[in-house]
């Protein structure tokens, strides 16, 4: 035998004796513990020496391979020989290992409540045709009052108070010019829902936030219809909502879309009131409409071949509803046993 | 908007499902404007009277008190203690008996009062809880018996709708408005005097007459005025009917002339305003802009100093109201008055919008101006208010009209296609569905030729021709296009007519922003990591250490919120100092969001130019501290290092960005990026990793410099990184490459290096002194040590080779092992343990 396999048998048989003398020296099982690791441990001394039989010469290999294997045997037998030994010591014959003890647990990192939203939304959109598309924050009063038919001298405009960056610059009111920017860029058919934050003067409270999350849809060809629209619609809510949630169409007013429409659903929280739907049995959930003919003129459209419908809504509140959230600043404060909740 | 429901039945008859509060209430939201709240006005006022003060006298023992004497009819006189300062022998007033309860359920007993027995009390606004005035006891005109049940006098129970109405459709904030809305024309209440019909002093911007001048002197902003002169009124409490009406929608009676104006402004929506003529300098009435620095005091108080945007009412010497908007106190209707100027007039949208802007005030006046109100009704809302002031308040002498101004131009009619109604709508409706839709809420088909319609053959929608010629109604001031007649006949009919063809699915020519994908891949890997994703404003602090770039809101909410962000670490920060308030040490949070400046070039000192000056672009954040584990009883979790941070750090520029993560040591970095917002910031003074792609850098990582976290003892240290998301690559699809089926084989070597040899150049000089045969190189040890001679550092590596085609003999290994153990030699001074 070359000397390469005679140390390597040397060196097992050292293993051999120090690993039965740390096994029968142990008086805990964290002591056993250690003395497992240290001599039949993944990096252990004897997983070390057989890494190393690759580099003995062939005729010896065999011989220090069985040789490794018995001192493994034999020192496994004793482990578990000593780890019995010590657990009836400890809790006599029969007891067991407490399996009502915590789990090791990782932590598990997950999405925001309202991009969870935000994608859904996205996701049963896509189902009919739609696209995810983006715009700037900041936006030219163009964009963000003119092209949509909003005169800058108007009622309207009292509905939105706006941050003014410069005199024909703002931090867009709502994702709406985004409508005005895809019609520009594209020729119909055009499907689009765009996520987005939106900006207003709204002071900080339970219900509004000077940044929020807004979905617009737009969706233009035609003979796009009030009756399509309507279908549209309601095969989002059965998605997203259920398909027991009934949906419902009400008068409303922006002055981009005409006829415009407040959808509102079915309370998903009671039956017959609550204080999420303030006692009338519906929640609602967008503004919509079908594309003022105006707007269709801003963007270089004809009103007359081409009709629309669009539709906006806020992610935030739909995921309050969802999750009964009572305090829309709960979402932006970024507390981790908040955050968790939802992961 | 505040609807009393006795009164629409009043004007209209309520019938069917319509005669109860919350039939209407259903189909105003479904049809017309959302209901908010439906509530009883007058509930439980079962055991309140009409009495009699029959005499008063001080309270003996306290000055504020009063002692009456009370008729409740039918002979029962109490003694009555009251607190009310000004009570009028011979006044009616509102009485609950011993054994009787206020709406509130507060049981009434005769009980002393500073030693005066006092039999049930005299009660407020407040008390019957028909209002907010605390301050005085309810005083109820005469014409009433002693011993009357209050509530039906003043016509109550009703029931209050509150509406929100859209923006256009200020017609149904009065109840004529609402009650054409819901059943056709509706019969208004017969004030029981001979109607007025004026004897109009025209003139174009001038009217005079009774001793009184009328002059517009800005007729763009003040289009019309008329006036009714009215003398020899007496000023006392309205009528119970006209208290109980204003009562139930909210609006606090005063006297029966400023009653009056109000009952016709929410009747007809037309604003209306009472002067004192006696105090009314030069008995002239001009309508003119504000002079720089004039000086007005509202009927609400406030003293304002008028700029010339503002549009005022001003007698001969001084201004006396706001246009539109409210009366000035000098020269409001007091107890005193005798005679009356009535104003009605019409004020420019964006004028009144200015001046009450301007001023700070939102009135019902002003609501409906901006709006924009029913121009042909004005003289007989005019009409309806004189009529109420003479029934009411008497006078008569001197009663005249001028009017200063045009009449109002005839409103045009509008051509409606039924096919355009129907390719909107798809509801598939006839001529005769559209007619039927629209005229019983006022509008008319004409036929050809009439009223001006252009005509094309054909009387209006018998069917022969397409087109409708539509007259509008004059309180339809937002009808003025074809479309908006769509909407019209779509409420009408219903928003849930029409069952055409289910069709939702159509394609879409834009094509996706690749943006939305590469957040979801963001998303994926740092949540993979055990991040959660945090969202928070957009806006952060002025303190924000100094970066010219920043771009400041103007109009800020707060100082919190007096930038735009500039970078997303910072504003994550915040977010932990926020966990760290509610004693969270474990923290581990992203961002996906926008971070703004001012484009390259453009700073806050150049001119503007829109949007350009700006610039704007996505990034991703991250903050993680604390234990990489939740607790566990076997053992302590160690704390987030700075390997944690360059793993996702590196993964995130590797596998999503195609980047190089390299460490820097100092500062530089903060500037290394061309974008106005840089990447790094103040918080990573202390050096770190950047992520480097094409020579740009792309991210940054770091441990958290103190001075820009404001940490708790007990928190462990804080790492943040930022990526801009730009680098981000699309989701790329990885090529099969075969798996061998043959072992690898493994071996350790261990080394000795001089210190400050980089770790990265080792592996790197191992690559490239090796074939491909090495897959895997991992560095499993770096030790120091007395063993260690001075000035080097052990290192123990495993590799592992393998061959796609063979088992790899000791032979291949070797040489492989012997190459890169030479090269180390070489290259680095290694001194190779053999074992
Ligand atoms: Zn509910």
């Amino acid at each position: 035998m070359t000397p390469a396999g005679a140390s390597l048998l040397d060196r097992l048989a050292a293993i051999e004796g120090k690993g039965l003398a740390a096994i029968g020296e142990a008086t805990d099982s964290a002591t056993l513990e250690s003395a497992r690791v240290e001599y039949l441990g993944r990096n252990g001394q004897l997983a070390d020496v057989m890494s190393l039989i690759g580099t003995v010469e062939a005729q010896a290999r065999r011989d220090v391979g069985q040789r490794a294997n018995a001192v493994k045997t034999v020192l496994r037998g004793a482990l578990e020989e000593r780890a019995k030994a010590l657990e009836s010591a400890v809790r006599g014959p029969r007891a067991r290992i407490d399996r009502t003890l915590p789990a090791r647990e990782r932590w598990v990192g997950g999405v925001h409540p309202v991009t969870r939203v935000i994608d859904e939304i996205c996701e049963i959109f896509a189902e009919i045709g739609f696209t995810s598309v983006l715009g700037p924050e900041i936006e030219s009063t163009w964009y963000n009052f003119t092209a949509l038919n909003i005169p800058l001298d108007h009622p309207a405009a009292d509905m939105m108070d706006t941050f003014y960056l410069e005199k024909d610059v703002v931090l867009r009111t709502h994702t709406s010019p985004v409508q005005a920017r895809v019609m520009e860029a594209f020729r119909p058919p055009v499907r689009v829902v765009v996520p987005g934050l939106a900006y207003r003067r709204d002071s900080f409270d339970p219900s509004h936030a000077p940044a929020f999350e807004q979905i617009e849809g737009l969706a233009v060809d035609e003979g796009v219809d009030f009756v399509e629209f309507r279908a549209a619609i309601e095969h989002f809510v059965h998605h997203f909502f259920g398909p027991g949630t009934k949906t419902r169409f009400r008068p409303s007013f922006y002055p981009f879309t005409e006829p415009s429409a407040e959808v509102d659903v079915s309370c998903t929280v009671c039956a017959n009131g609550c204080s999420t739907c303030k006692r009338t049995g519906w929640i609602t959930i967008m503004g919509s409409g079908m594309v003022d003919p105006a707007v269709f003129k801003a963007v270089g459209y004809d009103p007359e071949r081409y009709t629309g419908y669009a539709f906006g809504m806020g992610p935030a509140r739909i995921a309050m509803v969802r999750h009964g959230i009572p305090d829309m600043r709960l979402l932006y404060e970024g507390e981790m046993s908040f955050l968790q909740q939802f992961a | 908007m505040s609807i009393s429901f006795n009164w629409i039945d009043e004007l209209v008859g309520l019938r069917g499902e319509l005669s109860d509060p919350q039939g209407l209430a259903e189909r105003l939201t479904m049809t017309a404007a959302a209901v908010e709240k439906v509530e009883t006005v007058g509930a439980r006022l079962d055991g309140i009277v009409v009495s009699r003060v029959l005499e008063t006298r001080p309270h003996p023992n306290a000055d504020r008190l009063t002692l009456c004497k009370v008729d409740r009819g039918a002979g029962e006189v109490l003694d009555v203690v009251c607190g009310a300062p000004v009570i009028a022998t011979g006044g009616l007033y509102p009485h609950v008996a011993p054994g009787g309860e206020l709406p509130a359920g507060f049981r009434i007993e005769s009980r002393k009062i500073r030693g005066e027995l006092s039999h049930g009390m005299l009660c407020s606004e407040a008390e019957l809880e028909l209002g907010r005035d605390k301050g005085g006891i309810m005083r109820l005109a005469d014409g009433l018996e002693p011993g009357a049940p209050l509530a039906p006098a003043l016509g109550l129970p009703d029931t209050r709708l509150t509406l929100d109405l859209n923006p256009n459709r200020v017609d149904l904030a009065c109840h004529v408005g609402v009650a054409r809305e819901v059943g056709g024309l509706p019969t208004p209440r017969d004030f029981g005097g001979a109607a007025w019909t004026p004897e109009w002093r025209d003139g174009e911007s001038e009217a005079g007459g009774a001793g009184v001048t009328v002059r517009i002197e800005d007729i763009d902003r003040c289009p019309r005025y008329m006036a009714a002169v009215i003398r020899g009124v007496r000023i006392g409490p309205s009528p119970a009917w006209l208290a109980g009406r204003l009562l139930a929608v909210g609006v606090r009676p005063i006297s029966n002339v400023v009653d009056a104006t109000n009952y016709v402004l929410h009747e007809y929506n037309q604003p209306l305003h009472a002067f004192d003529l006696a105090r009314l300098s030069g008995a002239e009435i001009r309508v003119r802009a504000a002079v720089t620095g004039e000086p007005l005091t509202t009927l609400d108080g406030q003293e304002h100093k008028l700029a010339p945007e503002q549009t005022v009412i001003a007698d001969r010497d001084r201004a006396i109201a706001f246009a539109g908007v409210m009366g000035g106190l000098d020269t409001e209707v007091t107890e005193d008055t005798v005679d009356l100027l009535i104003e009605c007039a019409s004020f420019d949208p964006s004028g009144v919008r200015r001046t009450r802007t301007r001023a700070g005030l939102s009135t019902d006046a002003s609501y409906r101006f901006e709006r924009g109100i029913d121009v042909h009704a004005q003289e007989r809302a005019l009409a309806r208010c004189v009529e109420l002031i003479v029934a009411t308040a008497g006078g008569e002498a001197d009663l005249i009209g001028l009017r200063a101004g045009p009449a109002p131009a005839p409103v045009p009619p509008i051509d409606v296609r039924v096919s355009r109604v129907n390719q909107v709508l798809g509801f598939g409706l006839g001529g005769a569905e559209v007619r039927a839709a629209l005229e019983p809420i006022g509008f008319k088909a004409l036929s050809a030729g009439e009223g001006g319609a252009a005509g094309d053959g054909g009387a209006g929608g018998n069917g022969a021709t397409d087109v409708l010629h539509i007259s509008v109604p004059g309180w339809r001031t937002d009808i003025a296009r074809e479309i908006d007649l769509v909407e019209e006949v779509a409420r009408r009919v219903g928003y849930d007519a029409g069952a055409g063809q289910d069709r939702r699915f159509r394609p879409s020519a834009v094509p996706a922003d690749p943006r939305v994908e590469k957040a979801a891949r963001v998303r994926e890997l740092l949540t993979a990591r055990g991040l959660l994703e945090a969202r928070s404003l957009s806006f952060m602090p002025e303190d924000f250490r100094g970066n010219r770039a920043v771009v400041p809101v103007p109009n800020p909410l707060s100082a919190e919120e007096s930038c735009l962000r500039s970078a997303m670490v910072p504003v994550l920060l915040r977010r932990l100092e926020h966990n760290y308030a509610r004693g969270n040490r474990n923290v581990r949070l992203f961002e996906l969001g926008t971070v703004f400046a001012y484009a390259a070039g453009a700073g806050p000192a150049e001119e503007a130019d829109g949007t350009g000056r700006f610039e704007e672009s996505g990034r991703v954040g991250g903050v993680i501290t604390g234990t990489r584990r939740p607790d566990h009883w076997s053992g302590p979790a160690l704390d987030y290092d700075l390997w944690d941070l360059k793993e996702i750090a590196g993964s995130f520029a590797d596998r999503l960005c195609g980047a190089m993560l390299v460490p820097f040591d100092d500062a530089v970095a903060r500037d290394a990026t061309e974008s106005g917002a840089s990447l790094a910031g103040p918080w990573l003074s202390r050096g770190g990793f950047r992520a480097v792609k094409d020579g740009r850098v792309v991210g940054v990582a770091g441990v958290v410099d103190e001075a820009s976290l404001d940490a708790p003892p007990w928190a462990a240290p804080a790492f943040g990184l930022e990526f801009d998301l730009a680098a981000v690559e699309g989701r790329s699809v990885p090529a099969y490459r075969k798996t061998s089926p043959f072992p690898a084989v493994r071996r350790d070597l261990s080394m000795t290096v001089p210190r400050g040899v980089p770790a990265a150049d080792i592996e790197g000089a191992v690559r490239e002194a090796t074939s491909d045969l090495l897959r895997d190189v991992r560095l499993f040890d770096v030790y120091s040590g007395e063993e260690i001679e001075g000035g080097r550092l052990g290192l123990a590596w495993t590799f592992r080779f393998r061959a796609p085609d063979r088992t790899l003999t000791d032979q291949d290994v070797e040489s492989e092992m012997s190459a890169l153990s030479t090269a180390l030699e070489k290259r680095f001074g290694a001194r190779i343990r053999r074992s």
